[in-house]
């Protein structure tokens, strides 16, 4: 039997604001315990929410850079469900008249391209954090009323792989608009998996199960591939997947029961009396649109059709705005762009994972760079003293100035290098012999000994040509 | 009785309110629950046609604070006022950890 498979994705994003969605407390992290709360967030009797502009502008823009249709008449919704974390026993969401709907991203699997469907996506605010010891939970709300948007797929994803380029689509191009962080580990985006099997033929969906505690773009992958096998063999087996969520186990990457789902949800929506209703006009949505930020798919395309990168190259580079940003302006300072790329890709990233920091907390700067690298285009200096200005230019330093200081000047002239090379020749006649009896590593060993009188700084393609000129008359 | 609501499904909503009632609670409430609901249905007998859903009731549009954080430095006072605190936190009884994924 052969089968197919639908996922469905339901992706959380904590907007960067500075206020909460319906309440003027600060959003911050690492507060002490409700310290940014106040009676609206506590859900007090009688308080009366606001809704934050900058939340409504935030929806505006995912679904902009989500290619969606922005609802202009919308509202909000209560969604009601006890729970201590949940102050006023209902969360202030969209159900009705969602922000945005009918968006996709393009993705690519193994060099085929795709577009996955997004049916909708809403704005929202997240509960507070529960935790949990022996006899009591605690209750903190600080991020009672943080800013949430909801994008929820449709059932367009055939395979975890798809997913996987999915969820690293979505997260790039929200990225890029910098309305959030969308960091997985560190829950500024969250994500919620279903999936099912079914015969190929068979119109009807199969049972979906949820899968929960998918802490990473891996980990969601390798639950999906576990949950995708077992629904085979359940079917394969004569037996019936039932509707229920399970816990993805990192140590061991299976799937385990948690919880049969009895019924469909019973949350009672309805429209949010306390709040009016939002008209966006074409003006507001224009004026955002004008303002975003250049995206992913389109750098890519203009780092390989107009700088001739690979799409490999492309494709690092725009992992983050701040490290695309980054290289355009060290190839806007004329930097060769293949050095750029190679030099963000390898010592800038190498630097920013050893030191657990991103790219804009540190002293890095693209004038910088590109200074370094228009220093190993002329000759200045060699690729190998290029380490030591990396080291420097990442404390700031102005490579320029630096090289002077430091006298790491690439010896490139022929007129001082050929008294070195004559010198070392006339104390070398053996090596000469043997050059001539046809050892062409003599000539190794004798760069080497230019080298060592020039302490390193000698041009070696200089010296080799001198070398070879002087070997052969 | 009309039957507009039944016993079952004046348990299930007083489960979804976290309320637990004996049955002769259910007996007694589900005749009045069935009354107000038909109370309620004569709005029904208004005709609608043709008439837009009405999502609110305000006749005000666009009401929006700009993005501005301003802490009123409440926390202790709402702390003073929930059953238990401690360290903050508000202090409630032990819950399994099922909480909503919004």
């Amino acid at each position: 039997m052969n089968f197919e498979t639908t996922i469905g994705l339901e992706v959380h994003i904590e907007l960067k604001t500075n206020s909460k969605i319906f309440s003027p407390s600060p959003v911050a992290y690492g507060a002490d315990p409700n310290a940014n709360t106040n009676v609206i967030d506590f859900g007090y009797p009688g308080v009366l929410p606001t809704t934050n502009k900058g939340v409504v502008a935030d929806g505006i823009i995912a679904a902009l850079a989500l290619h969606a249709t922005v609802e202009q008449h919308t509202h909000f919704d209560r969604k009601n469900y006890f729970y201590p974390d949940n102050p006023k026993a209902y969360q202030i969401t969209q159900s009705d008249k969602p922000i945005g709907h009918d968006g996709w991203v393009e993705v690519d699997v193994d060099g085929v391209k795709k577009k996955i469907g997004i049916s909708e996506m809403h704005i929202e605010e997240d509960a507070g954090k529960n935790t949990h010891e022996r006899d009591y939970s605690y209750v903190d709300l600080n991020r009672q009323g943080t800013p949430l948007i909801e994008i929820v797929s449709k059932p367009d994803i055939a395979s975890p792989a798809e997913a996987y380029a999915y969820l690293e689509a979505l997260r790039q191009r929200i990225q890029f608009t910098g309305i959030s962080d969308v960091k997985m580990e560190e829950g500024s985006m969250r994500v919620d998996v279903n999936i099912s099997v079914r015969p190929v033929g068979q119109e009807k969906f199969g049972t979906k199960t949820e899968l929960k505690n998918l802490n990473s773009f891996n980990y969601v992958q390798r639950g999906l591939e576990y949950e995708e096998k077992r629904q085979q063999q359940v079917l394969m087996s004569g037996g019936a997947v039932q509707q229920e969520t399970r816990r993805f186990d990192e140590k061991t990457g299976e799937t385990i029961l948690m919880r049969v789902k009895a019924g469909a949800d019973d949350y009672r929506y309805f429209p949010e009396p306390d709040l009016p209703a939002l008209n966006i006009s074409d003006d507001w949505i224009k004026e955002l649109g004008d303002a975003m930020p250049e995206m992913p798919t389109k750098r890519r395309e203009r780092y390989v059709n107009e700088l001739g990168l690979t799409d490999y190259d492309a494709m690092v580079i725009t992992q983050t705005k701040e490290m695309s940003d980054f290289f355009d302006a060290t190839v806007a300072l004329k930097a060769d762009p293949k050095m750029a790329a190679n030099y963000l890709q390898g010592d800038v990233n190498a630097y920013l994972n050893d030191n657990h920091v991103d790219l804009q907390a540190t002293k890095l700067k693209p004038a910088n760079l590109a200074g370094m690298i228009n220093l190993i285009s002329d000759g200045t200096i060699s690729s190998k003293m290029a380490k030591k200005v990396f080291k420097a230019i990442t404390n700031g330093e102005e490579p320029k100035a630096f090289v002077e200081k430091n006298g790491l000047v690439q010896l490139s002239d022929p007129a001082k290098l050929q008294p070195i090379v004559d010198d070392v020749l006339q104390s070398n006649p053996q090596s000469i012999e043997d050059f001539n009896n046809g050892k062409k590593r003599a000539v190794g060993f004798l760069v080497g000994q230019i080298m060592k009188q020039t302490h390193g700084q000698a041009n070696p393609q200089v010296v080799n040509k001198l070398l070879m000129a002087a070997l052969q008359q | 009785m009309a039957n507009r609501i039944n016993r079952d499904q004046v348990q299930h909503v007083a489960g979804l309110a976290k309320l637990e009632f004996t049955d002769a609670q259910l007996d007694a409430f589900t005749p009045q629950l069935d009354d107000i609901i038909g109370l309620f249905e004569t709005l029904s007998e208004v005709d609608t046609d043709g008439v837009e859903a009405t999502n609110n009731v305000s006749d005000q549009l666009n009401v929006m604070r700009e993005d501005v954080a301003d802490n009123w430095g409440q926390s202790q006072a709402l702390l003073k006022n929930a059953p238990d605190a401690a360290r903050g936190f508000i202090k409630v009884p032990a819950i399994i950890d099922e909480s909503e994924d919004n």
